[in-house]
């Protein structure tokens, strides 16, 4: 297959990796079989892992690797999930290919789970999501051409990564189209939580930290 | 499915500028387009401590899928610019604090301070308002109901949603009919509906009419948006028979101009009656030492390159407020 990416986008994330801490590793799950990008997403990934020897690729199959599954909760494929330098997992996960203008929220991923700090938060919003202690899934569908989308996808993993109890995942619309049926998504970006709080647009942190305090 | 990367990730090493609360800065600009851009480089240019103060970096060039009145400048994506412009700024180390909301502007002592959401006080010598504008709603019933359920603002963002599935484009400007040529591409079926006359540019309309997944009616009034879950369909009135009828439709992009971001100034400089800023010919406002370009002001004709140069032309004029208050001090 063709490289995805051309030379200017490997030699820009070449330079970019330089900055990352600690090794990451990223765990594809595909099927054999038809489906949907899984192909294109795995060369993505591939790509991305050549360019920097910190960032490790592990492939597995929706329908034989059950403990993987289940440990990381996966439903769908094309999916994978980003585990740090001790292959722990903090609830960063893409369903679909961060292609397209998701790739602003791929890299970051990668960059935040090795301990390179891109942003910093305030202090107060740190104590709140401290503060968080039952399970939130955040679930933030985009599309490849929404320029807004991946602020709002870096904001879900960043509270993923800040706490354990928080899962935040990336979900391609056109790639899910009866999971974006089922959530009556029809703008984008759309964030829902625990499949039952919705916010609609790249909202501010705030925003979400308020959401999930009621739950 | 789009597998172009469209890379805009800035390295976190780049130590990039920082806003700093403790100084006192000669020009702040609030809002991050293309006015406050160029205001932000001309300022920086001639020496004056600058800084700009964003919610969202790009303002509406992001939702804007090609660009092709930019003089110089050849097919262009809207978020292309924006980069362009941004790196222009970056390589002047502009420092620009991003994702935030302003809650206050006040002129206390001669100086402006920028109050912003998590309480840090900003404070300059002269200021400039380039906050921009908002997607205007239609204002008819259904809107609100099912916004996010149909009706959509943002076409190149959900253009993909509405793949083989009947769309509406209510508007008659250039951002509705690029917004129809745009979903043609993805729907089964694009009808626009504009209540008068287009305004378009020629070159955009006829690249609409030769396309024959897009249906036009001119002259028709949408009065209620309908459905159940979903939308599904509007209710029209045809102004030239006067006949109300039904457009079945899965979805609505509704790009009918926008309304000025000027709510939180609204108490401290004057609004016309489209509540735009008023500025004289040098771009400031009623209060001294206070500037606003681009589509918050009273300017005709919004566009990126007018906003573009009322920005410098509010920096320049900045920079000669700042000189005649040192001297005749």
């Amino acid at each position: 297959m063709q490289k995805m990416m051309n030379e200017e986008v490997q030699n820009q994330l070449k330079q970019i990796f330089n900055d990352m801490k600690n090794d990451v590793t990223m765990v594809l799950f595909t099927q054999e079989g038809e489906c949907y990008s899984c192909e294109e997403t795995k060369g993505l990934l591939e790509e991305v892992a050549e360019l920097s020897d910190k960032i490790h690729l592990e492939l597995k199959d929706i329908n034989t690797d059950l403990d993987d599954v289940k440990k990381y909760n996966i439903e769908m494929v094309p999916s994978f999930v980003i585990l740090d330098s001790k292959k722990e997992y903090h609830g960063v996960k893409f369903n679909g290919i961060p292609a397209g203008h998701e790739i602003n929220s791929f890299i970051p991923a990668l960059l935040e789970m090795s301990g390179a700090v891109n942003e910093e938060i305030p202090a107060d919003f740190l104590e709140r999501i401290a503060k968080i202690d039952k399970p939130v899934n955040i679930k933030v569908f985009v599309t490849l051409s929404c320029p807004h989308c991946p602020g709002a996808v870096q904001k879900a993993h960043k509270l993923a990564m800040l706490n354990k109890n928080i899962e935040g995942e990336m979900i391609e619309a056109q790639t899910f189209m009866e999971l974006s049926n089922k959530f009556n998504v029809s703008g984008v970006p759309k964030i829902v939580i625990n499949d039952t709080l919705e916010l609609v647009g790249n909202q501010p942190i705030d925003q979400f930290l308020a959401q999930i305090e009621s739950l | 499915m789009s597998l172009n990367f469209n890379f805009n990730f800035t390295q976190p090493s780049q130590n990039k500028a920082k806003l700093n609360p403790e100084i006192i800065h000669d020009f702040l600009v609030i809002g991050g387009g293309p006015a406050g851009f160029n205001a932000a480089l001309y300022a920086k240019r001639k020496g004056l401590v600058t800084g700009m103060i964003a919610k969202r970096i790009g303002g509406q060039l992001l939702n804007t899928s090609s660009v092709d009145n930019y003089l110089g400048i050849k097919d262009i994506s809207g978020e292309g610019l924006m980069e362009q412009f941004l790196d222009h700024i970056h390589q002047l180390e502009v420092p620009i604090l991003e994702e935030v909301e302003v809650t206050s502007v006040e002129k206390v002592n001669d100086l402006f301070e920028i109050t912003v959401n998590n309480q840090t006080v900003y404070k300059s010598k002269t200021a400039m308002i380039a906050t921009g504008s908002n997607p205007r709603k239609l204002g008819v019933e259904g809107e609100q109901e099912y916004s996010n359920r149909g009706v959509a603002y943002c076409a190149i963002c959900d253009a993909p949603l509405f793949a083989n599935k009947e769309v509406i484009i209510a508007g008659g400007g250039n951002s509705a009919v690029e917004a129809a040529i745009d979903v043609a591409k993805v729907a089964s079926k694009v009808t626009v509906v504009h209540r008068s006359e287009f305004r378009a540019d020629q070159i955009l309309l006829d690249q609409m009419m030769s396309n024959p997944n897009i249906t036009v009616f001119k002259q028709t009034q949408i009065l209620r948006i309908v459905g159940d879950v979903k939308m599904t369909g509007v209710e029209v009135l045809d102004k030239s028979s006067n006949e109300t009828r039904m457009i079945n439709a899965d979805g609505i992009f509704i790009e009918i101009g926008n309304i000025p971001s000027s709510d939180l100034f609204s108490d401290l400089v004057q609004l016309n009656e489209q509540r735009e800023i008023v500025v004289d010919s040098k771009n400031m406002t009623s209060v001294p030492g206070l500037f606003a370009a681009g589509d918050v002001t009273q300017v005709a004709y919004k566009q990126i390159i007018i906003s573009v140069a009322d920005g410098a032309k509010a920096a320049l004029a900045a920079n000669e407020y700042i000189n005649h208050h040192n001297t005749s001090k």
